[in-house]
C-alpha cells in the first residue's frame, strides 16, 4: 500500500516488485483467509448452540432428564475437556480474526463519506461487530452463572442443574438478560450463517441475498429453541 | 432544472478538501449526470471560478471512467448503471445533490472528484491475465466451452474496474472487482493452468493496497452498474481455499515449472 507521500513522489504505477509477489503467495493471513477461518470456527460454535439446545430442551421432560442428562458429561470428563477446548479454541480464534479484520476495514476508509445511503446491508450484517460483542460478554455471563455458580441470583447446587436453571430464569433480570442475548445469538447467526457458506466457497448462487432458507431456519431454531426456556420459566409452565 | 449541489473540492492529493455549494440552472431532464457536471463547469468557468475536475470518457456505460456518490450512492441512486448513463430525470427539481469522490484509503483522491484507481491495475498485473501465446485465432470449436460456464464468465467479464464496488462498501473492500476478474477467467479453459496461482496472487495484492474485508453486506452488488453478483466472491474465497490447501500438499512451494511470467 502507497502513502500520499509516496504518491507525490511520483512511483511507477505498474507491475510490483517481483520479490514483492513470491513472498504474498505464501502468505496465509489474508482477508480471504481470515474469513475462512471466521468461518469454520463460527460453524464449529452454531453447530455447538445447536447440540446446546439440543440438551436444554430437556428441561421439558423435567429434573431427572435434565440432570442426569448434565451427570452424563460430568462422568465424561474426556468428552467434556475436549469439547471445552474446541471451543475455546474457536471462540478465541474467531474473536481474533475479527479484530484483525475490524482494524483493517478501519483503516481502509479514512475519510467518511458525508452522505451514505444504504441499498443491501442488513441491520444483522451492520451489527455484527455488535452483536458478537455481545455475545461474548453473554457467554462469560453466562458461565459465570450456570457452569461456576460463581453469580448466584439462587443459590448454586453443582448437582442439580435443573433447579439452577428454573431457580434463576424465575428472577427477572436474569431471564431478561438471557432473552435479550438470544435475539443476538439470532441476528448474528442469521447473517453469519448465510455469509460463512460464502466465506467458504461452498454456498449455491443466490440471487436474492434476503432469500436464505439455511440461515433463516438456523436462526429461527436457535433464537426460539432458546427463548422458550426463560419464557415458560417466566410464564410459569416450568416449575 | 435547478439544483443545489454539495460537491467535494479538493487541489491535489495532500490538500484538505471541503465541500462547496453551487447552484446550478438551465439542466434538462434528458441530461446525463456528467453533462450537468459540464454545465457547472462553463457557468463556473464564466465566472473565471476553476471548474470541477471529474473523470469521464467514453460517456456510454463502458469504459469505467466515470463515478462518483450521489446522496451517498455510488453511481447514483438508481443502481445497475454508470453516472454517465444516469439522467437528470431520476432527480427532481430544486433537490440539493452531495456529490463526493470514492472514498479509500487505496484510491487517494487526485483532484475534486478524480481519485486514483491504479490500485485496481496493479492487483491485475499481479494475476489477472493469461499467459499464453496467442497466435492466430484458434478454431472456435477447438475448446469447448459449456454455455453455463460461457454465460457467468461473459457476466464477469462485464466488470469495467469502475471502483464502485469499493465505493460503496463499508469496509472499501475490493473483493467484488477482484471475485469479477477470477471468475471471468477462472470460468475458462483458457484460465485453467494459472487458476491456483492467481487467485493467491491478486488476493494478496488486494491486501497489500490497503482495501478492507468482505462482511457479505452486499453493496457493492447494489452499487454496481454491471450487476456482477456477489457468488463471484464466493468463487475467489473457494479458488483461493483450494489453492492453499494444494499448496500445503505440496512440501515446498514450487514454483520453476509453472510458466507465469513473473512482471
Ligand atoms: C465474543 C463473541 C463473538 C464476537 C466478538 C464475534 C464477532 C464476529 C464478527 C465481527 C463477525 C463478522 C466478521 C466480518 O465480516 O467483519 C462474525 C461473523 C460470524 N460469527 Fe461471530 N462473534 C462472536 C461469537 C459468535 C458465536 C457465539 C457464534 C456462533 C453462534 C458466531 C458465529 C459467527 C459466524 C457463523 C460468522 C460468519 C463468518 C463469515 O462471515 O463468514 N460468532 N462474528
Ligand atoms: S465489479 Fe462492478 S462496481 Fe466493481 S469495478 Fe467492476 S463494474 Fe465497477
Ligand atoms: S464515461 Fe465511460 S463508463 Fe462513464
Amino acid at each position: 500500500m502507497r502513502t500520499l507521500d509516496e504518491l507525490a513522489e511520483g512511483p511507477p504505477h505498474d507491475a510490483a516488485p517481483a520479490a514483492d509477489a513470491s513472498v504474498s503467495q505464501r502468505r496465509w493471513r489474508t482477508t480471504v483467509g481470515l474469513k475462512v477461518l471466521m468461518a469454520v470456527t463460527g460453524v464449529v460454535l452454531v453447530t455447538f448452540l445447536v447440540l446446546h439446545l439440543l440438551g436444554n430442551l430437556l428441561v421439558y421432560q423435567g429434573p431427572t432428564a435434565l440432570n442426569s442428562y448434565s451427570a452424563f458429561l460430568v462422568r465424561e470428563p474426556l468428552l467434556l475437556w475436549v469439547a471445552r477446548a474446541v471451543l475455546l479454541l474457536s471462540a478465541v480464534l474467531h474473536v481474533g480474526a475479527a479484530v484483525l479484520l475490524w482494524a483493517r476495514d478501519r483503516r481502509a476508509r479514512p475519510v467518511r463519506y458525508r452522505r451514505v445511503a444504504r441499498r443491501s446491508a442488513t441491520v444483522a450484517s451492520r451489527t455484527m461487530r455488535l452483536t458478537g460483542l455481545g455475545l461474548g460478554g453473554f457467554i462469560v455471563f453466562h458461565i459465570l452463572h450456570l457452569t461456576a455458580g460463581i453469580i448466584e441470583p439462587v443459590p448454586f447446587n453443582e448437582h442439580d442443574v435443573y433447579r439452577n436453571v428454573v431457580g434463576g430464569f424465575s428472577v427477572g433480570w436474569v431471564a431478561a438478560a438471557y432473552l435479550g442475548a438470544m435475539g443476538l445469538v439470532g441476528l448474528h447467526v442469521w447473517h453469519g450463517a448465510w455469509a460463512s457458506l460464502r466465506s467458504l466457497g461452498v454456498s449455491r448462487p443466490s440471487p436474492q441475498p434476503k432469500h436464505r432458507p439455511v440461515a433463516w431456519l438456523l436462526a429461527l431454531l436457535l433464537w426460539g429453541g432458546f427463548t422458550s426456556i426463560p419464557l415458560a420459566v417466566w410464564l410459569g409452565w416450568v416449575r | 432544472m435547478n439544483f443545489v449541489l454539495q460537491l467535494w473540492r479538493q487541489k491535489n492529493p495532500r490538500a484538505e478538501g471541503a465541500f462547496s455549494r453551487y447552484e446550478v440552472g438551465g439542466i434538462t431532464p434528458d441530461m446525463s449526470f456528467l453533462e450537468m457536471l459540464d454545465t457547472l463547469n462553463e457557468q463556473l468557468a464564466s465566472k473565471g471560478e476553476a471548474p470541477v475536475a471529474f473523470e469521464s470518457d467514453c460517456r456510454e456505460g463502458i469504459c469505467g471512467s466515470c463515478g462518483v456518490m450521489i446522496n451517498g450512492a455510488a453511481h447514483g441512486p438508481i443502481g445497475g448503471t454508470t453516472v454517465c448513463q444516469l439522467y437528470m430525470r431520476h432527480f427532481s427539481d430544486g433537490e440539493e445533490l452531495v456529490i463526493e469522490p470514492w472514498r479509500a484509503r487505496a484510491f487517494p483522491v487526485l483532484r475534486d472528484l478524480i481519485v486514483d484507481r491504479s490500485a485496481f491495475d496493479r492487483i491485475i498485473s499481479a494475476g489477472g491475465f493469461i499467459s499464453v501465446p496467442t497466435g492466430a485465432a484458434p478454431e472456435a470449436s477447438s475448446a469447448l466451452v459449456p454455455k453455463q460456464g460461457a454465460d457467468a464468465a461473459m457476466d464477469s467479464a462485464a466488470c469495467i474496474g469502475c471502483g464502485a464496488c469499493v465505493a460503496a462498501c463499508p469496509n472499501a473492500s475490493a473483493a467484488l472487482f477482484v471475485g469479477a476478474k477470477l471468475s471471468h477467467l477462472g470460468l475458462l479453459p483458457q484460465g485453467q493452468p494459472e487458476r491456483a496461482r492467481r487467485a493467491l496472487a491478486m488476493v494478496a495484492r488486494m491486501d497489500d493496497e490497503g482495501f478492507g474485508n468482505c462482511s457479505w453486506h452486499g453493496e457493492c452488488q447494489a452499487a454496481c452498474p454491471k450487476s456482477i453478483s456477489i457468488d463471484t466472491i464466493a468463487r475467489t474465497s473457494r479458488d483461493w481455499s483450494r489453492a492453499k490447501l494444494a499448496a500445503g500438499r505440496r512440501s515446498t512451494p514450487d514454483r520453476t515449472n509453472d510458466s507465469v511470467s513473473e512482471p
